[in-house]
């Protein structure tokens, strides 16, 4: 199926607990992507100190924190994003599958790395096209047909297209239009995939619908995602980092850092003292 | 509720602020009036216009009817006036032009907007600006004392070597001419092309952009795939603009296109633009037939352009929409 | 391996088209620097106390200046100036805070068209109204044709500022007491006259350089052209006239006319960027 999953991947993983002051990271094996010492400033501003931090091959992180707090910033950084932006610069490390990704060519990373954005952005064209898209600038060999029906498949939204492949993609709905740019994402199989808030414009059944989504992809990938949804973080992820002003002040598997926060920052965070 | 006995009782002020407040309206009034009456100026004088075009051309649209668009003789002498020379000039060299022009701006646009450097582009940019404020008299001047001799002796010479069999490019080339004519439009109507293309290209929501590079898409692919598609209306927009200012444009198409009422398959011949036959004739015109026959001309071109920018705005508007649905 | 090859080639192609492209905007933007070149390179060494202070020649004799073109295009862009400034301004006034939007669409709509509106076109309805009446051609009718194409470069300039500046100011003011056109007159007005001024700098910068409205109404005028009411001559016409002659002189004297136009324009529209260059976008003229 997906080539690129590692067998093999332990369940028993823990992420390293940091708190106040500690961040140094024993980095644990698998890992598919490590943030190390990485600092970023948006011309003189910086906005991310110090991050460290591992994603776990098939789990689902969530990055939470109050606005502001960096978690976009450095989902972002993840497939190199921040390059489109004129004066971010960007200090140490990522690592994907052990290799660093700032040394890679970028179009061939964001192909392993896949993005999807706060709000849906479909391109103007067919539902077909969208999800054809990545598959054709990549020259793939597949029938395109079955590809992009596997990857609608995958985002459990075939059924709801299946007649209408050719319409525009602006037909659809909110929720459908950003499935179909996860659809879009999926198609050309990436080992990671990163959303950024991806339900925060959507109604409350469509973000049900991506939630559930969103556990059964990790069999297909790794997922990171940012989410103000504290409730969400907590239903979907495995494990949950708690940024604030730029830091990860906390990043344990999800089921501790909600119910046996270590830092007080999270737990005021948390439990809605602000945010 | 403060009233005087020669009021409705009201719910304003006292007597004497009463009238000082309705001074102030007053003044407001005459404000509101004198402003209204130059504001209906703008559009009395636009309708004076088409009136005056329209009165102003009542001969020969009686005695010739549509036939005015069909004929091909255009004789003073014998009263005979036919628009069709110089309706196929001006189109000639409008396509002349925007074959040309199109490709450039377009691509000079994208440049601009999507892969240069930010600073470079604003600068740029400032250069294309300035390039637009030239006056059609300069891009003549330049169009008979430094294209007409480079067409006569290299271009065209060039074109008559290799492309010689086509009938496009046969003849006697004298420098002047559609294909001379054309050029210089084409110099003309690139800034135009490039500064609404570049802004129409600015305003492509950016995750549009970025949804794409996030595929793993080249900047290239991005802006040729993705982000040129969305625009595609507006530019097509500022290509119709492009054609509503080469239509219309005047001086610089008279100083090289030859002046001669001449249809003709080689873009090499001489011969005339409905703008430039009306800047020519219309001083010498003898009698009212031959005036007002110049001013159906112009009463055409009017028409001509105003579809087109109505169109190129439209467009244009269409786009900037677009921008807007696509989040919703 | 062979996705190596074919993304070496999908960056190679994005490479090209960023050089190809990049090309295309060296080659328009090089258009004004060689148009500028050619300009002085032809007409500077003609440039000289002669050009600013004479009459032309008799025909076929050398020398001579164009003080009677300078002073017309002056005259001219003098009435145009009256014409159409205080139309385009005050009619801008009345979209921004008077009127109804049915009535703002009809007057917005209308100028627009007046903007589109080629240049000769404008030329025979100046001479429709202004010389053919008179029977005959006179520096008035010139400065109408001129007022008329200001207008609505004037108009949606003006009023996009008006609009521009922030509700706050308003109510300030009229919280004050101050009435409407007070406030209009006090606060508003200052308030975006940047984006006016630049407005009107950019439209005379427009008409300054227009000939084919003049080829009907101003005409033209080999001396000094008396009052208001004869016809005059003008730089661009001259320009026009003198290139298309057969002589030498009077080519070289085109030459320096268009560089002291072309100067003249490009100064007028870099001052009123520089005017505006507070971080406002100049609306497409």
């Amino acid at each position: 199926m997906h080539a690129s999953v590692r067998p093999a991947v332990s369940v028993n993983i823990t992420p390293p607990v940091t708190t106040g002051a500690h961040r140094e990271t024993t980095a644990p094996a698998e890992m598919r992507m490590s943030v190390s010492r990485v600092n970023f400033w948006y011309g003189p501003k910086q906005v991310l100190f110090d991050i460290n931090l591992g994603i776990a091959t098939s789990k689902v992180t969530a990055l939470i924190g109050p606005s502001g707090c960096g978690k976009s910033t450095l989902l972002r950084t993840l497939d190199r994003m921040h390059e489109t932006v004129r004066n971010a610069r960007l200090e140490g490390e990522i690592l994907l599958d052990g290799k660093n990704i700032l040394a890679q060519d970028v179009t061939q990373l964001r192909r392993r790395v896949g993005m999807v954005f706060q709000r849906p952005n479909p391109f103007p064209k067919s539902i077909f096209e969208n999800v054809a898209y990545g598959l054709r600038i990549n020259g793939s060999k597949l029938p395109m047909a079955e590809a992009v029906e596997k990857s609608l498949r995958h985002a459990a939204l075939w059924d709801e297209v299946k007649d209408h492949l050719h319409k525009s993609a602006y037909e659809l709905s909110g929720g459908q239009q950003q499935r179909l740019c996860i659809a879009r994402a999926l198609a050309v199989e990436p080992e990671v995939l990163l959303l950024d808030e991806p339900c925060s414009a959507l109604d409350p059944i469509s973000t049900a619908k991506i939630e559930e989504l969103l556990v059964q992809l990790k069999d297909l990938c790794t997922i990171v995602t940012v989410t103000h949804n504290m409730q969400q973080a907590a239903r979907i992820s495995d494990f949950t980092a708690f940024l604030l002003n730029g830091q990860v002040i906390e990043f344990s598997p999800t089921p501790q850092l909600f119910t046996k926060p270590t830092d007080p920052r999270t737990e005021a965070y948390i439990t809605g003292r602000f945010g | 509720m403060a009233t005087t006995s020669t009021t409705v009782p009201s719910a304003g002020p006292v007597v004497g602020s009463r009238s000082f407040l309705s001074r102030l309206r007053e003044g407001d009034e005459i404000a509101r009036l004198i402003t209204f009456l130059f504001a209906a100026s703008v559009v009395l004088i636009t309708l004076l216009i088409v009136y005056e075009l329209w009165q102003g051309s009542v001969l020969p649209r009686h005695k010739f009817g549509f036939a005015f668009f069909r004929t091909s003789v255009w004789d003073p002498n014998f009263e005979q006036f036919g628009a069709l020379p110089f309706i196929f000039g001006t189109l000639v060299t409008s396509a002349v032009a925007l074959f040309i022009a199109v490709p450039l701006g377009i691509g000079a646009a994208i440049f601009l907007a999507e892969l240069a450097p930010a600073r470079l582009s604003d600068a740029l940019e400032f250069f294309i600006d300035l390039l637009a404020a030239v006056p059609s008299v300069i891009y003549g001047l330049l169009g008979i004392f430094i294209v007409v001799p480079v067409m006569r002796d290299v271009i065209q010479p060039a074109l008559k070597n290799s492309l010689g069999f086509i009938p496009l490019f046969k003849g006697p080339a004298f420098g002047i001419g559609f294909l001379t004519a054309g050029v210089v439009l084409a110099i003309m109507v690139i800034p135009y092309i490039i500064s609404v293309s570049r802004e129409i290209l600015l305003s492509v929501p950016r995750d549009q952009r970025e949804a794409a590079l996030a595929l793993g898409s080249t900047r290239w692919e991005s802006t040729w795939k993705v982000v040129v598609p969305f625009a595609r209306t507006g530019i097509m927009g500022s290509i119709f603009l492009a054609l509503a200012r080469a239509l219309g444009e005047t001086m610089a198409v008279t100083m090289v296109i030859g002046n001669t009422p001449a249809i003709a398959a080689s873009l090499f011949s001489p011969g005339d633009s409905i703008a430039s036959v009306i800047a020519n004739q219309f001083t010498e015109a003898t009698g009212e037939l031959y005036t007002q026959s110049l001013i159906e001309l112009g009463l055409v071109l009017f028409l001509l352009t105003f579809i087109l920018n109505g169109l190129a705005r439209l467009l244009i508007v269409v786009t900037s929409q677009r921008g807007g649905a696509a989040r919703a | 391996m062979n996705m190596n090859a074919q993304l070496r080639w999908r960056k190679f192609v994005s490479n090209f088209m960023l050089t190809m492209t990049g090309l295309c905007a060296l080659v328009a933007v090089s258009v004004l620097f060689f148009i500028l070149g050619y300009l002085v390179y032809h007409g500077g060494t003609s440039i000289n106390w002669d050009f600013f202070t004479k009459l032309p020649a008799p025909v076929g004799e050398n020398g001579g200046g164009m003080a009677n073109a300078i002073l017309g295009s002056a005259k001219l862009l003098l009435l145009a100036t009256l014409f159409g400034v205080p139309i385009g301004f005050f009619g801008a006034i009345y979209l921004a805070e008077f009127s109804s939007s049915k009535i703002a669409f009809v007057v917005r709509y209308a100028a627009d068209l007046l903007n589109g509106v080629p240049s000769i076109v404008i030329g025979i309805f100046a001479y429709s109204l202004a010389v053919h009446p008179f029977k005959h051609f006179s520096t008035y009718a010139g400065g109408f044709a001129l007022g008329v194409m200001m207008i609505p470069i004037t108009l949606r300039s003006t009023e996009e500022f008006l609009l521009g500046v922030p509700r706050t100011l308003r109510e300030g003011a009229m919280a004050l007491g101050a009435s409407k056109w007070k406030t209009i007159a006090t606060v508003i007005v200052p308030a975006a006259y940047r984006g006016i001024l630049t407005a009107i700098l950019l439209a005379f910068a427009r008409v300054a350089g227009e000939t084919a409205p003049l080829l009907f109404t101003a005409l033209g005028n080999r001396f000094w052209s008396n009052g208001w009411n004869e016809p005059t001559a003008s730089l661009p016409v001259m320009i026009y006239n003198y290139a298309l002659s057969p002589f030498e002189d009077w080519h070289r004297q085109a030459w320096a006319a268009g560089l002291v136009l072309l100067a003249l324009i490009l100064i007028i529209n870099i001052v009123a960027r520089a005017i505006l260059s507070r971080g406002i976008s100049v609306p497409r003229a």
